[in-house]
């Protein structure tokens, strides 16, 4: 039986892990490779890593934080952040990442997914979504809609019919983030996960808002979603990670328990 | 020493970053001359089968693959390694290595899972591996361990060379070959301590082999 999944997420700037909420005010909160490490030990499932370096010089402290975790833990391990063409798909895939997450960059070449899925396979391309709740319309039936540029600017499109688009170009998972629960710890929106999930066949990793282990749950029964993204949760050490999973597996999500 | 077969392949050098963490002696290479030296070849892969056998065939290297296991070479094929030994994909309708009896199928979405939905398709995440008959891999590894799978096509082999089955909609083959060329379609690389374990299990059977030689 397949497991459901716990994804810690480390929004790395300039080679520092840092956490925000609703996607502002990131102070630094420590050293990311080690946290991956630590986190590896403790059974994450996988680890995201988002960077939200701007400039080109701290694009290659990234990089290089990439190959350090590449050396040091042995599960798989996705980047996103700034990737706008398949040149930079294939710079954090040979630095050592399994999957490459793309968001604002396929929102505005959506190309960059079938070439990318084409090029390394669909295994490896990860559309990430930014969602916002707006009123019901016509441009956005689902009333959720896409937005960039950490939830600043609106794109005018349903994110429901950009998953379907995704799926269609070679996406092999999604992974579906909730401006309005971000870091919030009010727990996953449900109901945008469930839609999403709904609507497509590929994987859906819920994110954005876990603050309880039973969020967690929520995500992997009633939302639908295969994995449940974390980061404040256990960035502050409020928990940790086999207490989660355990958890998980006592409200009889199966879980991978041995590591 | 454990050579990488080199196809540039996208998992190659994952496959080498754990055997240096193991402290394994090992180079990703396609020099037929080094192949036969070593103790032992890891035959890697992801993305697509089709593309995957263009790259052999094109680079002259599926006879090389081929005539090391005719020569009794230990061969452990990973994920899109492990499939193209079999005699034929459905993905992109291709015509494989023919080393082990069988081909390789779609999953199927409308397949139900354990809770009685859906199936996703691709397979992503950790599963584990029922065995059907003993493994030298599995040597002291937990039978609940879970490894970690991302595929959207599955083994099926002639029912003599499965070794170990998976549950994802059906039981499908995770684990195929036979003693000394073992073909599995999870990512040993990327699945933890138990997936570094079987590498090294892998490994010790190699030294092994060439000792009796």
């Amino acid at each position: 039986m397949l497991s459901k999944r716990v994804i810690p997420c480390l929004d790395v700037r300039n080679g520092q892990l840092t956490k925000g909420i609703k996607f502002k005010g990131n102070v630094n909160i420590g050293d990311p490779v080690e946290t991956a490490r630590r986190y590896y030990e403790e059974g994450a499932d996988e680890i995201v890593f988002y960077d939200i370096t701007a400039s080109s010089e701290g694009r290659g402290i990234f990089l290089d934080v990439v190959e350090k975790v590449a050396s040091q833990i042995f599960i798989p391990f996705s980047v996103g952040g700034g990737i706008n063409s398949v040149a930079d798909m294939r710079d954090v895939l040979l630095a050592g990442a399994e999957k490459v997450s793309v968001n604002s960059g396929a929102v505005k070449n959506p190309d960059i997914i079938s070439e990318g899925a084409v090029r390394f396979g669909s295994q490896c391309v990860v559309l990430g979504m930014d969602v916002k709740r707006v009123e019901k319309s016509e441009t956005i039936p689902s009333g959720f809609e896409i937005v960039i540029h950490g939830g600043r600017k609106y794109m005018g499109m349903d994110a429901i019919e950009w998953a379907k688009t995704g799926e269609a170009l070679g996406a092999g998972e999604i992974c579906l983030n909730s401006i309005d629960a971000d870091g919030t710890k009010d727990g996953y929106d449900l109901e945008l996960t469930r839609l999403v999930a709904e609507s497509v066949t590929i994987p859906v990793i819920a994110s954005g808002g876990a603050g309880a282990p039973q969020h967690m749950v929520d995500a992997v029964t009633k939302g639908r979603a295969t994995a449940a993204l974390i980061a404040s949760i256990v960035h502050y050490g409020e928990y940790t990670i086999p207490q989660l999973k355990r958890y998980m597996q006592d409200a009889g999500v199966h879980m991978r328990t041995v590591w | 020493m454990l050579a990488i077969f080199d196809y540039k392949a996208g998992n190659q050098t994952s496959v080498h970053r754990a055997l240096e963490h193991l402290g394994i002696p090992n180079e990703i290479t396609n020099d037929p001359a080094k192949l036969d030296k070593a103790a032992g070849i890891i035959f890697p892969g992801v993305g697509a089968a089709g593309q995957a056998m263009d790259e052999l065939h094109s680079a002259g290297l599926d006879d090389v693959i081929k005539g090391l296991i005719a020569r009794n070479k230990p061969v452990l094929g990973i994920c899109v390694g492990c499939q193209i030994l079999l005699d034929y994909s459905e993905e992109n309708d291709t015509k494989a290595l023919k080393v082990i009896p069988g081909e390789c199928r779609l999953f199927n979405p409308s397949w139900l899972d354990y809770e009685g939905i859906p199936i996703r398709v691709p397979h992503m995440g950790w599963n584990q591996v029922e065995l059907k008959r003993e493994c030298r891999l599995f040597k002291d590894i937990e039978p609940d361990a879970c490894f970690y799978f991302v595929h959207s096509y599955y083994p099926a082999p002639k029912e003599e060379f499965v070794i170990g089955t998976t549950r994802y909609g059906i039981d499908f083959c995770s684990l195929h070959g036979r003693e000394g060329l073992w073909a599995v379609q999870f990512h040993p690389e990327k699945s933890g301590r138990p997936g570094l374990k079987l590498l090294r299990n892998f490994h010790d059977y190699c030294l092994e082999a060439a000792d009796a030689q």
